[in-house]
C-alpha cells in the first residue's frame, strides 16, 4: 500500500514582496520514501514546504501532485492527499487531546454531515500510533514537550493523508523525543507507506532516517540524492559555509557530521580552519 | 519506540466524548432562560398576579396590570434577541481573531454601528427601521475593517492586545463624534439619548419584527461557520493544511458577526460586554468546540441580557436602569479579569 502520489516542484519561484526565496527550483519527491530537506536559516526550506502544501502562491512555476497544480485544486480535495504539521501550530487553551486529533478529520467532513464511525476509527487509530491513547482526555497544555509533539502528528495522521509534509517536527525537543518522532515517522512510512517530507536541522538525524536528502543553499537546490552522496565536507561548507570532517556513523552506517569550528582544529583540515581565523 | 501502526477498523474502540456533561449544561442553560422569560413578563415597577399574566398572555388587554404585561412580552422577547446575537456575535470574533479580547464593543464595531446610527438620524433623516438597520450594519462592518486594519499595522499581525487597544481608541473616537453630532442638535437629542444608553423597553412587535431577517441571516452564518473555526483555533498554517480557504472562512465569519452585532445594535443600542463575557463563561461550561461553543454563547447571551434587564426594574424601583448599564457595571470588572489573567495570548 506504499503511496505512489508524485509531488513535483517545476522552475518553482517563490518571493515574499520583492524579496526572492526560492529561485526557479526544479524538485521530484520519491514517492512512498521520506525526504529531507536541509539548509541554512534563511535558505528557503520553510517557505519550500509551504508552497508545496499551497499555503504560498509561486511567483513563477508551478508544484504538481499527481500532475494537478496543487494551487488550483480544491483546497479540501488537496487535503485528503497531502498534509502539513506546520513549525508552530496553535492549540487552543484548554482543548484536549482527542478533540485536538479530531481535528484532523475536517478535510473528511462536509458542513452538515456529522461526526462518523469512520471519523472515530482514524482519531482511534491515530492515537493508538502515537502512543497517546492514555492521554485521549487530558489538556493538551498539561502536556510535555514530547507528548505533545506525538499529539500534533496524531492529529496529521488522522487526516489520513498518502503525503504528508512536516516543518522541523523535532524542534523544542531533547534528544530522545527527537529520536522517538523520528522513529514514528519512519513506522508511518514503513506500515502506511506515507511519503514524508520533512525539514530538519539537525544534520546527522536527517542522514539517519531519510532515504532522500535535498541540500538547500539560497533558495536553489545545492544537491539531492541518497545522504551518502549528498552529504560531504564539500556539500556542508558550501551549505551552511562550515568547515567540517564527514565520517561514517558507526551505528547506521549514514555519514556523520563533525563541525570544526575554530577552537577544534583538526590535524588533516587545520590548513582551511586557519584560513578563517 | 516500537510501536507498529495498526490499520484503521471499523471497530476500533471509539474515544470517549464528554456530549454527556455538555448535554446537562445545555438543559440547565434553557431552563435558566425559561425562568428569567417568565420573570421578565412577571416582574416590574407594576406588580402583577399570576391571574394577570395569564389572561394577557392569552391576548387580554383589560385590566391595566394585563396591558403591561402584554408591554413586557415583545421587551422580553427582543432582550432574547439581543442577547444571543451579542454572545453569538462575541463567540465568532474571538474565534476569528484568536483573541480573547474580541468583542463587538471593545473592537470598536458597537460604536461604529452607533455612530453610523446617529449619523443617520441627525443628516439624513433616518425614519424607517429597516434603514436604520442598514446603517448600522454598514457602520459596524466599516469599523471592523478599519480596527483590524490598524491592529494589523506594524510587528507580529493582529495580536490580541493591539486589536484592543486599536478597537478601543477607535471606540473613544466614535463615541465624541457621536456627541459633537448629537449635541448641537436639540431636534433629535432625545433619541439619541435614549437610544444610545441602550435598552430594550419600549420594545413592540413593530419594532421588532424588521430585525428579524437580519439576524436569522446572522445566526446561520456564524452557526454554520463553527467549524471553519475550529480549524482557524490552530493557526492559520495548520487551518490551510486542513483544507480550510483562511481568507474566505474568516470573511464569512466576520459578516455573521457584524450582522449580528449591528443588527442588535440598531435596534437596542450599543450594549456592552455582553460579547466578551459570555464566551468566556460558556468555555468553562463546554470546551473549546465552536460545534457547541457558538449555540451555547447564544442562549447563554440571551440569558444575561434578559436578567440585566429584569435586574434594571428591581434595583431602581420604580423607575428602571437600562440593560446597557448593567451589562456595564458587570462586564468592566470581568474584563479587567480577563486582561490580569496570564495567559493573555491567542486563542
Amino acid at each position: 500500500m506504499t503511496s505512489t502520489h508524485s509531488l513535483v516542484a517545476e522552475e518553482l519561484t517563490l518571493a515574499y514582496g520583492e524579496r526572492t526565496v526560492i529561485d526557479g527550483l526544479d524538485l521530484a519527491v520519491p514517492a512512498g520514501r521520506i525526504t529531507a530537506i536541509v539548509g541554512a536559516n534563511a535558505s528557503g526550506k520553510s517557505t519550500l514546504l509551504r508552497s508545496m502544501s499551497r499555503l504560498l502562491a509561486p511567483r513563477a512555476g508551478r508544484v504538481l501532485l499527481d500532475g494537478a497544480a496543487v494551487h488550483r485544486m480544491p483546497a479540501k480535495e488537496l487535503a485528503r492527499t497531502l498534509g502539513l504539521l506546520p513549525q508552530s501550530p496553535i492549540a487552543p487553551e484548554g482543548i484536549t487531546v482527542s478533540d485536538l486529533v479530531g481535528r484532523g478529520r475536517h478535510p473528511h467532513q462536509g458542513v452538515f454531515s456529522r461526526w462518523s464511525r469512520e471519523d472515530d476509527a482514524a482519531v482511534a487509530a491515530a492515537l493508538e500510533a502515537t502512543q497517546t491513547t492514555e492521554l485521549a482526555e487530558r489538556a493538551v497544555d498539561e502536556l510535555s514537550g514530547g507528548q505533545r509533539q506525538r499529539v500534533w502528528i496524531a492529529m496529521a495522521l488522522a487526516q489520513q493523508t498518502d503525503v504528508l509534509l512536516l516543518d522541523e517536527p523535532t524542534t523544542f525537543l531533547d534528544v530522545s523525543h527527537q529520536v522517538e518522532v523520528l522513529d514514528l515517522l519512519t513506522d508511518l512510512n514503513a506500515v502506511r507507506g506515507t511519503t514524508i517530507v520533512m525539514v530538519l536541522h539537525d544534520l546527522n538525524l536527517a542522514a539517519r532516517y531519510a532515504d532522500h536528502l535535498v541540500a538547500l543553499e539560497a533558495g536553489r537546490i545545492h544537491a539531492a540524492g541518497a545522504p551518502g552522496d549528498v552529504l560531504t565536507e564539500d556539500c556542508v561548507r558550501a551549505v551552511f559555509g562550515l568547515a567540517s570532517r564527514v565520517i561514517v556513523d558507526p551505528v547506521s552506517g549514514k555519514p556523520l557530521v563533525l563541525p570544526i569550528g575554530r577552537h577544534h582544529a583538526a590535524p588533516s583540515t587545520a590548513g582551511a580552519v586557519a584560513a578563517e581565523v | 519506540m516500537t510501536s507498529v501502526l495498526p490499520v484503521p477498523t471499523p471497530d476500533a474502540a471509539p474515544p470517549r466524548r464528554p456530549g454527556s456533561v455538555r448535554f446537562l449544561w445545555l438543559v440547565v442553560v434553557l431552563a435558566a432562560l425559561v425562568l428569567l422569560m417568565a420573570a421578565s413578563v412577571a416582574i416590574g415597577s407594576r406588580g402583577v398576579g399570576w391571574s394577570d399574566i395569564v389572561a394577557a398572555l392569552g391576548g387580554s388587554q383589560e385590566t391595566v396590570a394585563e396591558a403591561a404585561v402584554t408591554k413586557r412580552i415583545p421587551r422580553t422577547f427582543l432582550a432574547v434577541l439581543v442577547g444571543a446575537a451579542l454572545g453569538l456575535s462575541g463567540a465568532v470574533m474571538q474565534g476569528v481573531t484568536r483573541n480573547p479580547l474580541a468583542d463587538p464593543g471593545v473592537l470598536g464595531i458597537t460604536m461604529g454601528a452607533s455612530l453610523a446610527v446617529v449619523a443617520g438620524l441627525a443628516w439624513f433623516g433616518l425614519f424607517t427601521a429597516t434603514s436604520k438597520i442598514f446603517t448600522a450594519i454598514a457602520g459596524a462592518a466599516l469599523a471592523a475593517v478599519f480596527v483590524y486594519a490598524v491592529g494589523s499595522l506594524g510587528r507580529g499581525g493582529a495580536t490580541p492586545l493591539k486589536l484592543a487597544l486599536a478597537g478601543a481608541a477607535t471606540s473613544a473616537a466614535l463615541t465624541s463624534f457621536v456627541t459633537a453630532i448629537a449635541l448641537p442638535r436639540g431636534d433629535i437629542a432625545a433619541d439619541v439619548q435614549s437610544w444610545q444608553v441602550g435598552g430594550v423597553g419600549g420594545a413592540t412587535v413593530s419594532t421588532i419584527t424588521p430585525v428579524l431577517p437580519f439576524l436569522a441571516v446572522g445566526l446561520v452564518i456564524s452557526l454554520l461557520s463553527a467549524r471553519s473555526l475550529n480549524s482557524l483555533a490552530l493557526g492559520d498554517e495548520l487551518a490551510a493544511g486542513l483544507g480550510e480557504r483562511v481568507a474566505l472562512a474568516r470573511g464569512l465569519a466576520a459578516l455573521g458577526a457584524v450582522l449580528l452585532c449591528g443588527a442588535a445594535t440598531a435596534v437596542a443600542g450599543p450594549i456592552w460586554f455582553v460579547g466578551l463575557v459570555v464566551p468566556h463563561l460558556c468555555r468553562l461550561l463546554v470546551g473549546v468546540d465552536h460545534r457547541w461553543l457558538l449555540p451555547f454563547s447564544a442562549l447563554a447571551g440571551a440569558c444575561l441580557v434578559t436578567a440585566s434587564d429584569v435586574l434594571g426594574r428591581i434595583v431602581a424601583r420604580p423607575g428602571e436602569l437600562d440593560v446597557g448599564i448593567i451589562t456595564a457595571l458587570v462586564g468592566a470588572p470581568f474584563f479587567i479579569a480577563v486582561v490580569r489573567r496570564q495567559r493573555v495570548r491567542e486563542l
